[in-house]
């Protein structure tokens, strides 16, 4: 796996504006089960979105990523950082993309997911582990492709899936497969 | 609002829960949580629901499906509302082996010696093959150490194996 130098070097400082915290919505807001609008990255208000997504990342324990239907925008943007993650192996650093798709992926991993938008409960998920990537950076709205594996990939997965109106709880991995959360960190 | 536990159980059939679940929709009860299975070919559901329906009413509506002998209905009126889950760990708790009396309870009791509370439980037979798979809470006071061997030395002694992994989930 290659690590997309672009990406890598991409931070928060690139948007030029100081993102606002935002309220992260819970199911079963409506906007979490909506398929996002494409958006153009270049425009000021996708710009304070991103900036906005990190800001709130940054400030919720654990988070290591967040989507715009999360903060009750129903569009294609979502920040990632899974840097400090122990189950991280390669990664990219802090970044937004818009409008992104995974364009192909391999090797199927089960783990169980949770959500700050769905508080009550986990899930087992099987996801590819390695997958490839392809969006646009806000600001710029330069288009980029990057591979990504293990819990990147994971992390990929679960916000592109917010931003197409899916929740983990869309692909429990079978009936007995949510389970009855006790604590949120 | 009152809460009610029911069970169906029985021969299975197609469009069971589609009449169960019709004929409480029917009262205006809310179905909470429930599950719902096969049991070497035998239906098994539990559920609980609420609303301002007594017992004698929902068991009422629910005869028709004993009618033929082929189910059994039971309606019991519940606390209402979800236990208060305490502080302390989770864990999936496998165990697979030949198959003998006596495996889930030696197993189960290794758990409950600690304060351990199972919340989920599945056990399966195939052939001489045992399996069991629960998820387990321990207590935060629970040394998982000596609980692993513990649960290793009753395992042993039934000549299975078990394994005690933590249920992590990935914050995403």
């Amino acid at each position: 796996m290659s690590v997309n130098p672009t990406v890598l070097a991409w931070t928060e400082a690139d948007l030029g504006v100081t993102g606002a915290l935002r309220e992260v919505v819970r199911a079963p807001a409506a906007v979490l089960s909506t398929a996002g609008a494409t958006v153009d990255p270049t425009s000021p208000e996708v710009v304070r979105l991103a900036a906005d997504l990190v800001a709130t990342m940054r400030v919720s324990p654990g988070c290591v990523g967040l989507a715009a239907p999360q903060v009750g925008e129903g569009v294609k943007v979502f920040c990632v950082d899974v840097s400090e993650h122990p189950k991280t192996r390669e990664h990219h650093g802090t970044f937004v993309l818009c409008n992104a798709e995974v364009v192909s992926c391999s090797r199927n991993e089960k783990a169980r997911e949770g959500c700050m938008s769905v508080p009550d409960f986990t899930g087992d998920v099987k996801r590819p582990s390695r997958i490839v990537v392809r969006g646009q950076l806000p600001g710029t709205g330069e288009e980029v492709e990057l591979e990504a594996d293990a819990f990147e990939a994971r992390a990929l997965q679960h916000e592109i899936d917010h931003c197409d109106g899916l929740l983990f709880l869309d692909r429990a991995a079978g009936a007995h497969a949510v389970y009855a959360r006790k604590t949120y960190l | 609002m009152t809460s009610h536990a029911i069970t169906v159980l029985g021969h299975d059939r197609p469009g069971i829960i589609a009449e169960t679940t019709g004929r409480l929709a029917g009262l205006g009860l809310n179905l909470e949580d429930s599950t719902m299975t096969l049991l070497r070919g035998h239906f098994a559901m539990m559920l609980v629901c609420a609303g301002e329906v007594a017992d004698a009413e929902i068991e009422a509506a629910l005869a028709p499906l004993a009618a033929d002998g082929s189910l059994t209905v039971s309606v019991r009126e519940v606390p209402a509302g979800p236990a208060v889950a305490g502080a302390g760990s989770s864990w999936v708790l496998s165990v697979h082996g030949g198959d003998r009396p006596g495996i889930v309870s030696s197993v189960v009791g290794v758990v409950a010696g600690v304060g351990g509370n199972i919340t989920d439980l599945t056990t399966r037979l195939s052939g001489d093959l045992y399996l069991l798979v629960a998820e387990v809470d321990l207590p935060a006071s629970a040394d998982v150490d000596a609980v692993e061997r513990d649960l290793a030395a009753a395992a042993s002694d039934l000549g299975v194996g078990v394994s005690l992994r933590p249920a992590d989930t990935d914050e995403l």
